[in-house]
């Protein structure tokens, strides 16, 4: 099957389907890959590394739609390349079908079978096509990039011979992928970062990217996490004192970067016209939310605006100002899911509706819609803590420790004992030689490393080999077959001198520093 | 001259010579000289003999000699260090076969005549020496097979397979008695001949019933069976030097099963008996495991490496399979020189031998001081970046901490999941052979490289 990759169309997208190194994997698969002349040139990738990646290059967009089984595009298609769409193709790209029911109905009746990498459910098994996440990653990345393009002061503190530069505060409200990725990187631009999250379950996470997680001062044990991993409406109590600390950390913090949002509803307000004022000037709030109508009152979509002396980030396209990076990583997410649906690895795409990643993704198959989906069965938050397991009766084995070497001793002594009063005394010379060997060894070998275990065990082999002196002691008899045996017993017992020595002097010699 | 004076001389100055060989190979320093020590024991030992006791047919001993010692020095020059623990088993087996043989001679040859307590003695001690060097050559015949891959390494388990033993066990009690018997009479080859009979089929059924996990042990055990058949040859013959040198062997042998043993947190018994999880006891479910695993291309394996600061490789008997060694360094040689902190963590039993891991690693060149035990690095997995998992499985199976039903729960292994991301190389999903799944496999910071180990990793050092 061909795979198209058009160049998109939305003004001011940056961002490609396909890198050539993902072209090539793709390629693997089984697949052919055609892209749009010029497809990749905003995300610096040019038709010549993809022509080296075994692409072929065509030069408009429905060239694409007219040749290619399967279209993957970053934004859902609009205006004409809606027209140019055909029954039976495959489309793979964000569609947004909550927002867009239109859209959705459009690429139904088209009879398209249309996957939605916004839809990708959030279980464990789909991590790896969650574009959703890479996206987010890379959001909050940017995010705090733009802050400090706007932020006029250092991240972090320094004692300079002209003096000392405190460092900057920075307010990450929401710790999902975008939260965390935001404290991950102000943090290593040496910022002091908190971070607000209402699901208590994030706060290892902030933790352990070393910011400080800001605990709310609120009574009733309200855990935020919704189904899916996700956020979801608190009561009105707790936004209050959420309200609150903000209102207080606004007028500390030089930096807040809010990333909340609760899926299916416009996002929290959570930044007040009062709190921006209240904020230093200089400030900078980056609202990571602005699409969804922002977390911060007076953000404007799409824009920087200055008000009240702070800087407020409204862009809604951070992941296409890094359009390198996400290009790449959207890229793999796709690879990903094709890897998936390519069970045979033939190039011939199987959409697998018992295929719980797949069944989620897809929002319309056949003329039929199919989206929303069944509810996904797993949440990737973690579940209560298993019971801990019930103690294994250990006091007994302890008990038997006490008693076991005394009775073994006793037995032992019992046993010697017992021998000495039959046995002649020349065995009991030899057997103390025994003991006291047994002794020596046991002393010997504790010591060895063991790195040397193999070489110890081919040197004693050698050395056990020393039952030779049985057989010459009985080469010389008199009786022909004793001789012959003992002739052949010395024989098996040399290869193993010579062997053992042999081999295990090889080994030593390749131990080395 | 007094000759039977100077041939114990040479005996204690061998027994010392041999104390010092073991002594030496404690650590990698001293190895070498060590094993000159034991070279040069056993020579002086041979030479003492052969001049101060054998009187004719020296024709024959040295040809045997010569073939004998040209064979194993042919033998130990071609053999491969991945086939290193075939090679220690069959020699094992020409010990217990030479055990087998000198006491067969020695109940032939009736120029000595004993009386009383001192003719029954020497018969038991003739009787163990040919009991234990049966057991230990048809058990190493058996190993060599199961380790050369001549024979599958599933453990068989025969229906009823304890009372089996414990009828071999009585056979050849009762025969024992049979044989001291008509022995003080003038006869008892049958009795003889039908106890080796039997201690052959017990050493087969005893290794047969024993999987590939628990090889190391059995290699061990054979190494320390060997030693106590030349211990109790020593006993038959009067010889103070087979004694202590049987002894030293027997008891080394035996510390080296129970330190794999232990390493395995399992019983040295329930080992011997047999079989997996299978001697009575909880029969824990495998445990299926749930979760998603996600592949990952050599390039990106490359990547990673390349970008990590700390690396520990975890070889396990996969890489002597692919022999991949040789590539494992080039990529090690390769990090080092950009900086990365390269470090080999060894599991005890990993591998089938003891210290298998260890010779192969030497064989490609890698330093062993960058080769740490488990509980040397075992702390650190904290602060490693990317953990490379070659060819091992239950080594490394959270499973043995974190499920206490498991049928590998306790068992020490080390905690590559710790770290930062693991790379597992391995051909397929197939459990390890515990036969337990393996929820490392699952984790969200877990890669899986599959293909052969020298495949995969031959294209991420082209990558790298």
């Amino acid at each position: 099957m061909k795979i198209g990759v058009p160049r998109e169309s939305y003004p001011g997208e940056r961002r490609v389907a396909t890198t050539p190194d993902v072209a090539s994997q793709l390629m693997n698969l089984g697949y052919r890959v055609i892209v749009q002349s010029g497809a990749g040139s905003e995300a610096n990738f040019s038709d010549a590394a993809y022509r080296a990646a075994g692409c072929e290059i065509v030069a408009s967009t429905r060239d694409i739609y007219e040749q290619c089984d399967i279209v993957l595009k970053v934004r859902a298609p609009e205006g004409e390349e809606l027209g140019v769409l055909r029954s039976g193709q495959t489309l793979i790209s964000f569609v947004w079908p909550a927002q867009n029911p239109e859209l959705l109905e459009t690429l139904t009746a088209r009879g398209v079978t249309a996957l939605a990498m916004d839809s990708v459910p959030r279980i464990s098994r789909a991590q790896k096509m969650d574009a959703l996440s890479s996206m987010a990653n890379i959001a909050g990345y940017r995010a705090v990039v733009e802050a400090a393009q706007h932020f006029g002061r250092f991240f972090t503190g320094q004692i300079t011979a002209a003096g000392k530069i405190p460092p900057a505060k920075v307010l990450v409200i929401g710790a999902g992928v975008a939260g965390l990725a935001a404290i991950g990187a102000a943090k290593s631009m040496g910022a002091i970062v908190r971070a607000f999250d209402t699901r208590p379950e994030v706060k290892e996470q902030v933790e352990s990217m070393d910011a400080e997680f800001l605990m709310l001062d609120f009574e009733e044990d309200e855990d935020g996490s919704g189904e899916g991993g996700y956020a979801k409406v608190m009561s009105k109590e707790f936004i209050e004192a959420e309200m609150a600390l903000f209102a207080e950390q606004a007028k500390d913090v030089d930096i807040i970067i809010t990333t909340a949002l609760i899926p299916g509803k416009p996002a929290p307000r959570l930044i007040t016209a009062e709190m921006v004022e209240s904020m230093k000037d200089g400030s900078v709030v980056v609202d990571l939310a602005a699409e969804q109508g922002g977390n911060c009152e007076l953000t404007e979509p799409g824009q920087v605006a200055m008000k009240e002396g702070v800087t407020l980030i409204g862009y809604t396209d951070l992941p296409s100002r890094l359009a390198a990076q996400s290009s790449q990583l959207y890229g793999t997410n796709l690879r990903h899911l094709l890897t998936d649906m390519t069970p045979e690895k033939d190039g011939e795409l199987v959409v697998d509706m018992e295929d719980e990643a797949v069944r989620g993704a897809t929002i319309c198959i056949g003329g039929e819609t199919t989206w929303p989906p069944p509810a996904p069965k797993l949440s990737a938050a973690p579940k209560a803590p298993p019971p801990t397991p019930a103690p294994v009766a250990e006091p007994e084995e302890e008990k038997k420790s006490v008693g076991g070497p005394l009775i073994a001793m006793a037995l032992g002594g019992l046993a010697l004992f017992g021998m000495g009063a039959v046995a002649p005394p020349s065995f009991m010379a030899h057997f103390t030689v025994f003991v006291l060997a047994c002794f020596v060894g046991y002393m010997v070998i504790w010591n060895v490393t063991p790195a040397l275990h193999t070489p110890l065990m081919s040197v004693t082999n050698a050395i056990s080999s020393i039952i030779v002196i049985g057989a010459l002691l009985q080469i010389s008899s008199g009786s022909s077959l004793i001789m012959w045996i003992a002739g052949f017993t010395v024989l098996i017992t040399s290869i193993n001198i010579a062997g053992g020595f042999a081999v295990t002097r090889r080994m030593l010699e390749m131990f080395r520093k | 001259m007094n000759s039977a004076g100077l041939v114990t001389a040479s005996y204690i100055a061998a027994t010392v010579l041999f104390i010092l060989a073991l002594g030496g190979l404690s650590n990698q320093e001293t190895a070498r000289r060590g094993n000159w020590y034991g070279i040069v024991g056993m020579a002086i030992a041979l030479v003492a003999t052969i001049l101060g006791v054998v009187t004719q047919h020296y024709t024959l001993l040295f040809i045997a000699l010569l073939i004998g010692g040209s064979v194993g020095l042919v033998l130990a020059r071609r053999v491969q260090m991945t086939q290193m623990p075939e090679l220690v088993a069959i020699l094992h087996s020409l010990v217990g076969l030479a055990a087998v043989l000198v006491g067969f001679a020695n109940f032939m040859d009736h120029s000595t005549v004993l009386h009383g307590a001192e003719a029954t003695i020497h018969d038991i001690e003739t009787y163990l020496g040919v009991l234990i060097g049966a057991v230990t050559f048809s058990g190493s015949v058996i190993a060599f097979g199961k380790l050369s891959g001549r024979i599958g390494g599933k453990p068989l388990t025969l229906p009823a397979r304890h009372w089996l033993n414990l009828g071999l066990l009585l056979g050849s009690i009762w025969f024992g008695i049979e044989f001291v018997e008509q022995s003080a009479a003038g006869g008892g080859t049958w009795p003889l001949l039908l106890m080796t009979l039997i201690a052959l089929a017990f050493g087969v059924h005893m290794v047969m019933a024993i999987g590939g996990a628990d090889m190391p042990v059995v290699v061990s055990m054979l190494n320390s069976y060997s030693g106590w058949a030349a211990s109790a040859t020593g006993f038959m013959l009067s010889n103070d030097l087979l004694i202590v040198t049987g002894a030293l062997v027997g008891s080394s042998g035996a510390i080296l099963s129970y330190i794999m043993c232990r390493a395995m947190n399992r019983k040295f018994l329930a080992v011997i008996a047999g079989g997996f999880g299978t001697g009575g006891g909880t029969t824990a479910s495998g445990g299926e495991v749930e979760g998603e695993v996600v592949p990952i291309q050599p390039e990106e394996t490359a990547e990673l490496l390349a970008n990590a600061k700390e690396v520990m490789i975890v070889p396990g008997y996969g890489m002597a399979v692919a022999q991949a060694q040789h590539t494992v360094y080039e990529i090690t040689k390769m990090l080092r020189g950009k900086g990365v902190n390269v470090r080999f963590g060894i599991h005890p039993v990993a591998g089938r031998m003891p210290g298998h891991m260890n010779v192969l690693l030497a064989e490609a060149r890698v330093p062993y001081d960058i080769v740490f035990e488990m509980d040397e690095v075992n702390e650190d997995f904290p602060d490693i970046d990317v953990s490379v998992v070659i060819g091992a499985n239950d080594i490394v199976n959270p499973d043995a901490q974190e499920k206490p039903d498991s049928p590998i729960a306790g068992m020490p292994v080390l905690e590559v999941w710790k770290g930062g991301t693991t790379i597992v190389l391995k051909r397929s999903m197939a459990t390890g052979y515990a036969g337990v799944g393996n929820p490392l496999f699952y984790k969200e910071n877990t890669r899986m490289l599959f293909g052969d180990a020298k495949d995969s990793l031959d294209a991420v050092l082209k990558t790298l």
